[in-house]
């Protein structure tokens, strides 16, 4: 068993001077299930993205080899493919308007010279279909079916290039217990029919149940590749999040004050499938004076019941209740949240955060217009005072306030940002991923403002997937999982490993609720 | 810096050199007329400037005009009154663009197709009204498009009050920044507390108040309720709008922009029609200069923003999305 069907060596792979990856090794033995697991952002993707050819050869470094000796060079994903490698995305590439055996030949077309065969089309496709184990029409249009079943028709196109290794990321993130359980099984059936698997899952007792290897990655690097006999999810647990932490947080003096925001029973559904229940009863509060830390993986629903809150911005079927300094509120659109004094800098800053074509004074306005105009004239003088003053105490790196964001660096856009809600004077502050895309230097810079914002008396609600920086900024923390609050901590007395012990817990009992 | 003033620096450029080529081109009356003939095209071509910045587009903008236009005119054979007939015409530019403003805030019918629809429907409306015909001796109506006060055609003084208006609201109100955020980026807009729909009424509204006025101006100048005139003014507008500087993806234009763009296209046809250049040639060349700003504005675009933006961040952006 000394020969490896797939071999990377060395992978070190840049974005824009950061590595991302960092002298990466991976091996992976013929015919087996191999789980790649690691916390947000330790690399996975972007490894599995190079095998693929999505990130092609010549901007990474390092060698590919297949079989025990081919250099592979794959410049595009059609290179890898005729390898007989693979991959399988978080977001499904299958076009919902055509057919199952359409989708299963896209880029493939059973032709000649140019025209379909479509005999051949169908034949085929219900020829791959008994493989795994769907009992559908190959007429089916993909947007009829469920996602458990969209999945599986990934799975077919995958077996229909003749596939050797399948890359598979996060199948079952969006999947319910059983359609999960079966594409799993369905994965140890195409293991023993000698192709193999590489799983990237946070579900530990997934892999658990059917990898034979595990490789861990953290901070971009190969921590360690381990043998299922020898592992236990608590090890996994201690391999994925044991770094350790230094002083990379300001000191805050904390003074807690009155409750000033609770969600109550908050229920939210996916508005794209009105039966699947995104947000479960989830019950929580902050008070003023303290950062309270929202924990969860990706697809925990973090940012799901951010948007729900923040004026029914996400989801349909909401239920609930929202209550600011004691008093119950109705929020129906943004503008209610907002008037309310709540406000959520979004972690998608270029899709909804910022309008980057226009410059630093008008996105800090934006929010808070009236605060500079009369009459709806706006008093420019007024305008740009305000700007100046938040540019400065932000320290916002910039020409000046008329410079365009867009052109800003992740940190200073980000303060940009922060500068447009702290002056709308909210109470409530919810900050999805205050960090993310940010370099260590603005990092410490955002904690500090985050630390003032609580100092000014003002309840300040963080999401992160970054659980040393909750850690080190939030007075307690709530875990969400699977749409649930599924531990509530007292950040003092937290570690990451009780933290994730929350989540797999959780996920061991999976079917009672719903 | 520079890009910012090329338009102007083109517009002196063309003015010097219609000069140079032509003697005729600098007489008063020439001028004067050049800017009354430039008065309907420009005074859309604001209207569609405050709409594009928006993230909208009115292609109805040619009908509408006819049909606002032959009201007014019709309300004026009837009643005797000037101001009665420019505040009818005014009012049925608007009514049509609430309709239009309906169906692209409310019912999220793409501005394109919304418009395509009305631009079909008011020209039906304005040849019904009028059975197919023109209605003729418009008697003192023609003030609004030939008369001039203190030696300054009505029609200009119009255009200036227009200009001043749209370049006040664009720089100045918080309508004019919220459209820029609209159009600029709609998510993040609405992700702000904008009131998204109400940023599209006014544009709209505003709009259709100006395509009235101009189909007042319009029908005044040629002496006549032309219920087929004015087709395709609508491009003459876009065309205006977006050699000033207009992106069509929103979010960026002036009015002084658009302005400059109205006047150098106003004198490009000039300066062909002095030099007696084929008509149909004059078409030509005026859409190759349409393709050459756009492709300019988007080469010199592409190269600030190129690195940027790049790939790998559009990537694992959807992913996020997915997740």
């Amino acid at each position: 068993m000394d020969k490896y069907i797939l071999e990377m060596r060395g992978i070190t792979k840049l974005f824009s001077g950061v590595a991302a990856l960092k002298n990466v090794n991976f091996r992976v033995k013929p015919g087996q299930i191999h789980a790649l697991v690691g916390e947000n952002g330790a690399g996975k993707s972007t490894l599995m993205n190079i095998l693929s050819g999505v990130y092609p050869y010549g901007e990474y470094e390092g060698d590919i080899l297949l079989d025990g000796g081919n250099v592979c060079k794959f410049k595009t994903i059609k290179d890898s493919e005729r390898k007989g490698i693979a991959i399988i995305h978080q977001e499904l590439a299958l076009v919902p308007e055509l057919s199952v055996a359409e989708n299963i030949f896209i880029g493939n077309e059973q032709a000649k010279r140019g025209v379909i065969d479509w005999n051949q089309t169908r034949n085929k496709a219900a020829e791959i279909m008994k493989m795994v184990g769907l009992d559908i029409s190959v007429e089916a249009r993909i947007r009829d079916l469920g996602l458990g079943k969209q999945q599986l028709i990934e799975i077919a196109k995958a077996l229909s290039k003749d596939v050797r290794v399948l890359i598979l990321d996060e199948p079952t993130a969006a999947l319910n217990d059983e359609d999960s359980a079966y594409l799993l099984n369905l994965l140890v059936e195409l293991k023993d029919k000698g192709i193999t698997c590489i799983l990237i899952s946070h579900k530990l007792n997934e892999i658990v149940r059917v990898a034979q290897e595990i490789t861990v990655l953290r901070d971009g690097e190969t921590i360690d590749t381990i043998d299922i006999a020898d592992a236990t999810e608590d090890i996994i647990i201690k391999l994925m999040v044991g770094r350790d932490l230094t002083d990379r947080y300001p000191k805050r003096e904390h003074k807690v004050g009155d409750v000033c925001f609770e969600i109550n029973d908050w229920n939210v559904f996916d508005p794209l499938d009105s039966h699947r229940k995104i947000i479960n009863h989830v019950n929580l509060f902050s008070r003023r004076g303290e950062v309270v830390g929202l924990y969860g993986l990706m697809g925990a629903g973090r940012t799901e019941l951010a948007l729900s809150v923040f004026g029914k911005f996400y989801g349909t079927k909401i239920s609930g209740k929202i209550k600011v300094d004691g008093k119950d509120i109705v929020i129906k659109t943004v503008r209610d949240a907002i008037k309310n004094g709540i406000a959520y800098a979004t972690e998608d800053r270029k899709q909804a955060g910022l309008v980057l074509i226009n410059t630093i004074r008008d996105n800090i306005t934006l929010v808070a217009l009236d605060k500079v105009s009369r009459r709806n004239v706006i008093d420019d003088n007024e305008e740009n005072k305000v700007a100046e003053e938040y540019r400065q105490k932000l320290n916002i790196k910039s020409s000046s306030i008329m410079q365009k964001v867009g052109s800003l660096s992740g940190g200073n856009q980000q303060k940009v940002m922060f500068s447009k809600w702290i002056f709308a004077h909210p109470e409530v502050l919810i900050l999805d991923e205050p960090t993310r895309g940010v370099d260590v230097g603005a990092k410490y810079e955002i904690y500090s403002i985050i630390n003032e914002l609580a100092g000014t008396n003002k309840s300040v609600l963080m999401i992160s997937s970054e659980l040393p920086e909750l850690l080190g900024m939030c007075d307690r923390i709530y875990v969400l999982n699977r749409g649930m609050v599924v531990g509530e901590v007292n950040a003092k007395e937290a570690t990451q490993e009780n933290i994730m012990r929350f989540i797999m817990e959780s996920n061991k009992y999976e079917g009672v609720e719903q | 810096m520079i890009k910012k003033y090329n338009i102007y620096l083109v517009l002196i450029i063309l003015f010097f050199l219609c000069a140079l080529i032509n003697p005729n081109f600098l007489s008063i009356g020439n001028l004067s007329n050049i800017s009354r003939q430039l008065a309907v095209t420009t005074i859309l071509a604001f209207g569609a400037t405050i709409l594009i910045i928006g993230g909208m587009l009115d292609l109805s903008a040619g009908s509408v005009l006819a049909l606002a236009g032959v009201l007014a005119v019709d309300c004026y054979k009837s009643t005797n009154s000037l101001i009665l007939s420019l505040i009818v015409g005014i009012l049925a530019g608007m009514a049509c663009n609430l309709i239009n403003a309906v169906m692209v805030a409310n019912f999220k019918t793409p501005p394109f197709i919304a418009t395509l629809a009305m631009m079909t429907m008011a020209r039906g409306v304005a040849l019904l009204y009028t059975q197919g015909q023109n209605i003729l001796q418009l008697g003192d109506f023609v003030v609004f498009g030939q008369g001039t006060v203190f030696g300054m055609p009505v029609s200009v003084i119009f255009l200036i009050v227009i200009a001043i208006f749209t370049w006040y609201i664009l720089k100045h109100t918080r309508f004019g920044r919220s459209l820029y955020a609209v159009g600029g980026n709609e998510a993040a807009a609405v992700a702000s507390g904008i009131n998204v729909i109400r940023s599209k009424y006014i544009a709209y509204l505003i709009n259709g108040a100006f395509v009235g006025l101009a189909g007042v101006l319009f029908m005044s100048r040629i002496n006549a309720g032309q219920p087929n005139g004015a087709i395709g003014f609508e491009f003459h507008a876009l065309t205006a709008a977006i050699i000033g500087g207009t992106s069509f993806s929103g979010g960026v234009g002036t009015a002084s922009g658009t302005l400059a763009g109205a006047f150098i296209v106003g004198f490009l046809n000039n300066i062909m029609n002095l030099a007696n250049v084929d008509s149909y040639l004059q078409q030509v060349i005026r859409g190759a200069i349409i393709a050459l700003a756009v492709i300019y504005d988007i080469w010199t675009k592409g190269r600030r923003t190129k690195g940027h933006l790049g790939n790998v961040e559009d990537k694992n952006k959807k992913q996020k999305v997915a997740s």
